[in-house]
């Protein structure tokens, strides 16, 4: 049942990002152009609309549908945010799409993005296995 | 129901973008992400035994049910709620794209980038290789992608997740402003 229920999160995000046009290569040229809100207005309302809702589930101490009692994991500062993060943001400039959008492209029948999928899946092994050897 | 081959405004995709990570928090107590969902297939399909990829990924399957939703989103968005006019874009960067030789028609991406011509030049394969690997390797390095960070973490007020969407802004502002031109001129 739960299962189902992360599908149906998934389709809707899917849809969500299509439809808003995230996942196009043009609008992220565009934001890093800054010559549209658009792609701002999405992040910016997103993040408001999360601040209140996260905000609200600690302070009422909220238990989840499966039970437990909801924790927010912090994230750890590291220089991996910030090294990470531009490495990251390269690829991103670059293909115009982050991993939600590799996702909803490949499903939507840009077989292309394959490649960058399978790519980005070389990358994410490659980092774990140098991972005790770079900056942390 | 003209809407639905219309794109879809920002504050009408925004809110429920941002509305993921709560929801799920609500429903099984698990931490929005998408890039994990990528070390997980590695974990699964050659840990090779390295220490970052032994962990037991299946308590974390959330995420790979979760992409199947992503791909099935996108098949039913170009079926029946395709956005049926061609992408509206700034003059300034319609101009842009011409210099690189784009030219915007329907889709949300270049046509090029779909040409056999294109992706097995020494450009395509460096766009989509390279920009591939490093989406893979920067997100895993940061601990998070756009949806972990920019959405779920900002939206915890963490530190972490600010540094690391500042540093996403600096290495997309990087490409297009400096490599892209040097790539496509």
């Amino acid at each position: 049942m739960m299962r189902f229920m992360y599908v149906i999160l998934g389709i809707i995000f899917g849809i969500t990002l299509f439809k808003s046009e995230a996942v196009s290569w043009y609008r992220i040229f565009e934001m890093f152009l800054f010559k549209s809100f658009h792609m701002y207005g999405i992040i910016g309302s997103a993040v408001a609309i999360g601040i209140v809702a996260v905000y609200l589930i600690k302070k009422r101490k909220c238990k989840s549908v499966s039970g437990e009692q909801i924790e927010v994991a912090p994230k750890k500062l590291s220089k991996g945010n910030i090294i990470g993060g531009v490495i990251f943001g390269l690829g991103w400039g670059l293909v115009g799409a982050c991993p939600g959008p590799i996702y909803v492209l490949i499903g939507a029948g840009y077989s292309f993005v394959i490649i960058v999928f399978v790519s980005a899946l070389v990358g994410t092994w490659v980092y774990s296995a140098l991972r005790d050897k770079l900056p942390n | 129901m003209e809407f639905l081959s219309q794109p879809m405004p920002w504050y009408v995709a925004g809110p429920i973008i941002g509305l993921m990570g709560p929801v799920l928090l609500l429903l099984a107590n698990k931490s929005f992400g998408i890039s994990s969902s990528m070390r997980q297939i590695c974990a699964c399909v050659f840990p090779a035994n390295i220490p970052f990829l032994k962990y037991d990924w299946k308590k974390d399957q959330w995420n790979l049910y979760f992409v199947v939703g992503l791909m099935i989103g996108g098949f039913l968005s170009v079926t029946f709620l395709n956005n049926t006019h061609v992408i509206s874009l700034h003059p300034d960067v319609l101009e842009k794209l011409q210099s690189y030789q784009f030219e915007v028609k329907g889709g949300l991406v270049p046509e090029e980038f779909s040409t056999t011509a294109f992706l097995f030049s020494w450009r395509g394969l460096l766009m989509m290789i390279g920009g591939g690997f490093l989406v893979g390797f920067g997100a895993r390095y940061a601990g998070g992608c756009t949806s972990g960070h920019a959405i779920m973490g900002l939206s915890n007020l963490q530190l972490a997740s600010l540094v690391s969407v500042i540093g996403f802004f600096i290495g997309g502002l990087i490409m297009v402003h400096l490599l892209l031109p040097k790539l496509f001129s």
